[in-house]
């Protein structure tokens, strides 16, 4: 008994967080990211899910249960890409300021256009999200607009450091939109270039790029593939005038290099997030190295 | 028309003539490179001035929609003026209040915009005993009327119906019925719950299961195994559920440190006809929990349970025990997979230790018992969809008084053991089939072999993916 106790007191000691002026709990990494380049030394931000994590399968984990509860603003994608563990954590955290509704909860895929919105939603087509695709952020122009109205949340949660929220915000879009229409002028080839998914997680990048989505390799979303349907979509590619395959880099690369070995399509891993790949540092990186691999993968196409 | 149009191309023409040598006097690169800088800046400022009238646009379209119909003046001309305020305003924009509509929001409008959330869970099993259940001991413990394993042949289990929805600002509430053999149908658990107490306050009412251990609060169909381990089953007639109120305290830690209590009703196994004087069952529990790496994490707990017994009845014994017991749990799961990413492989670790001391009589005769046990399983997916599990139970009592021989609570020199193995295949996150095999050496007269087929089907809201 004597043991617990000790261990809880140490426990109060050593875990009682560090003072920021405030707590910001964001579901997936680019949206910790992009806390940190509005909040700069104004929050602590905790980021639940790494890159390796595929974001619709996490498990209301304790670790994340106590982050939430300390936290003041909560930055997830929404459209129902957590539906499986924010709602539970939400309950379990006991934290009035970051519940749905509460101006300490953020949706950021609620801040921009949706697309792929089902006109039907039956479980037999897979893990639909009846609100459209929540993968908004792989468009720069959905992060310029998520900023915005991040940047806003941040003021009307801390308005004592709205100052320096502004600053932030507009020498982040500055930036921002420079580094926009450089990927926009290097990504020009990659336009009507038509591709095979893994999941559809690139419909805004697609947009944004002019790329068009072929095919997947999953037959459902979330189901993974079963060898009888990639040999169906390994007949049905040439038919498709495919030229490249793209998946993320937190799915298993398998399913992706075994279509594009016997199709000998090149394919391109994504980083997806930010800490996807060793390049993708921060949103910037993020996207230098999307674009970068996405010419690598269509200039092999063109060389054989 | 036509005239007009041909003496401004020949105007622009001649101008043309005039201006090209002049042009090309100068370098014509430096000219053209000015031009492309130009159109750069223009094209980024255009972009910059579209997406901020996207997201102004955006505010007031969601504006507009949040505002009742009868809307008022002033904030009809409100819009107008700030849809033509210049484009990078340094200041914020007016905050659009709970602009975000929340997760697990529903498309709005309809009339069943506000239906709860319903879930729909079928758990239908088919089971092969070489012994008939109906004479089930746990040798050596006084079982309660749940603790026999389920009726041979096709059964549907725990099939339940499931309804959940905010409250109010203040309330999360939950029902969730369940349906047996006989028509019968149970409520397993009915609570409201606060969502917004201050410092880390939760006070949950109803009918719930309790927190105590780590297998209890889940419903069984989460399990990992067809059924409950051999010490649920003997300590706890399967499942602790609890009529009365629930208080939890979360500390505001980095790592998981929850506090929590209980006061019940205690009508139900190991109370029994504690009702009729109002409270008979208290209980606490510690749980600490944390991410370890980005691979792997952990939660522990220890929890205490005291219950009153009146008058409580013993499944296959005529005899009525009065009297209290006290429990203490440990429990530790422990989870794995490579990056965290559990779609591919995972791993899970788990085991709780029950030790119960339980004191008073039965009918007449003075009783103390000594119990204790525990259960451990590992359960591996080594490929998407497909896991296979282990588990090993054990569970002994002290021996008893000379005149409780030969009654239930005797241990007959007999502890009781029981080995599991599992497979389970699932369709998808929501549809599974299982097939497992307990030898099961409860009894004192010798093994018995258990063959379960399970399905479990989850349809309606998106199932929670708990810890």
């Amino acid at each position: 008994m004597k043991i617990l106790f000790c261990t809880i007191a140490a426990a109060f000691a050593v875990a009682l967080p560090a003072h920021a002026s405030i707590n910001i709990f964001t579901c997936e990494p680019e949206w910790g990211a992009l806390s940190k380049e509005l909040a700069g030394g104004d929050a602590d931000v905790f980021v639940a899910t790494t890159a390796r994590q595929d974001p619709h399968q996490i498990q209301a984990r304790p670790a994340l249960i106590a982050r939430l509860r300390n936290a003041d603003l909560a930055v997830c994608s929404g459209a129902e890409l957590e539906i499986g563990w924010m709602p539970a954590l939400l309950r379990q955290a006991a934290n009035g300021k970051v519940q749905p509704g509460a101006p300490g909860y953020f949706a950021a895929a609620e801040q921009v256009q949706r697309l792929e919105i089902p006109s039907r939603v039956d479980r037999a087509e897979g893990d639909i999200h009846p609100s459209g695709n929540p993968h908004v952020q792989t468009d720069p122009r959905n992060i310029r607009t998520i900023a915005v109205a991040l940047a806003a949340r941040l003021n009307q949660i801390d308005p004592a450091h709205g100052a320096a929220y502004a600053q932030r915000r507009d020498d982040f879009l500055r930036r921002w939109d420079a580094a926009t229409l450089r990927w926009q002028q290097q990504g020009a080839p990659l336009k009507g270039a038509r591709a095979v998914v893994y999941h559809k997680d690139w419909a805004y990048l697609f947009a944004w790029l002019g790329i068009e989505e072929v095919a997947t390799i999953e037959p459902k979303p979330g189901v993974p593939p079963s060898s009888a349907y990639i040999a169906q979509l390994l007949d049905d590619i040439p038919h498709r005038n495919a030229q490249l395959i793209v998946y993320a880099a937190y799915q298993d690369p398998r399913a992706s290099q075994f279509v594009a070995e016997k199709s000998g399509l090149p394919a391109a891993l994504l980083p997806f997030t930010v800490g996807g790949t060793d390049a993708a540092k921060d949103l910037f990186g993020l996207f230098d190295d999307t674009v970068a691999r996405l010419l690598s993968a269509e200039s092999a196409r063109a060389k054989p | 028309m036509s005239f007009k149009l041909a003496r401004i191309a020949g105007v622009c023409a001649g101008l043309a003539a005039v201006a090209a040598p002049a042009i090309a006097q100068e370098p014509l690169q430096q000219e053209l490179a000015r031009l492309k800088e130009e159109m750069q800046r223009t094209m980024s400022t255009y972009q910059r001035q579209i997406s901020d009238l996207e997201a102004r646009l955006k505010a007031v379209e969601q504006k507009a929609a949040e505002a009742p119909p009868p809307q008022p003046a002033p904030q009809a001309s409100a819009a107008p003026a700030e849809a033509a305020a210049p484009p990078s305003p340094p200041a914020f924009p007016p905050p659009t209040g709970s602009a975000a509509p929340g997760a697990a929001g529903t498309g709005a409008g309809s009339a069943t915009a506000f239906n709860p959330q319903i879930s729909v869970v079928l758990d239908g099993k088919f089971n092969a005993y070489d012994k008939d259940p109906a004479n089930y001991r746990i040798t050596g413990f006084p079982l309660g009327d749940s603790a026999a394993p389920g009726p041979r042949g096709f059964a549907l289990g725990e099939s339940e119906l499931g309804l959940s929805s905010n409250v109010d600002q203040w309330l999360y509430a939950a029902a969730i019925l369940s349906f047996e053999r006989d028509g019968v149908v149970n409520v397993e658990e009915a609570y409201a719950q606060t969502t917004t107490l201050p410092w880390g306050f939760t006070v949950k009412g109803g009918r719930f299961f309790s927190g105590i251990g780590y297998l209890n609060e889940q419903h069984a169909h989460t399990w990992d195994f067809a059924d409950a381990p051999l010490v649920y089953s003997a300590l706890l007639n399967q499942q602790l559920a609890n009529d009365g109120l629930q208080l939890r305290w979360l500390a505001p830690t980095d790592i998981f440190l929850e506090f929590g209590g209980e006061v019940g009703a205690g009508d139900a196994f190991p109370s029994g006809g504690g009702a009729n004087r109002g409270v008979g069952v208290w209980d606490a529990f510690v749980h600490v929990g944390d991410d370890i790496n980005d691979a792997s994490s952990y939660r522990v707990g220890t929890s205490f349970l005291r219950t009153l017994a009146h008058d409580r009845t013993t499944d296959n014994d005529a005899s009525l025990f009065t009297g209290f017991s006290d429990t203490a749990i440990v429990d530790a799961v422990y989870k794995w997979a490579p990056g965290g990413n559990p779609v591919e492989t995972n791993l899970k670790l788990q085991g709780e230790y029950f030790w119960r001391l339980e004191r008073g009589a039965f009918d007449q005769a003075p009783y103390i018992g000594h119990l204790e046990g525990f259960y451990t399983q590992a359960v591996y997916q080594f490929m998407p969809r497909w896991r296979v599990g282990v588990r090993y139970d054990r569970a002994w009592a002290a021996d008893v008084d000379n005149s409780l021989l030969g009654t239930a609570v005797d241990n007959m020199d007999h502890v009781p053991v029981r080995y599991s193995t599992m497979i389970d295949y699932s369709t998808s996150e929501f549809g599974r089939f299982r097939f497992q095999y307990n030898r099961d050496e409860a009894r004192a007269t010798g093994p018995d072999n258990q063959f379960i087929l399970q399905y479990t089907v989850s349809f309606g809201s998106h199932p929670a993916h708990n810890f």
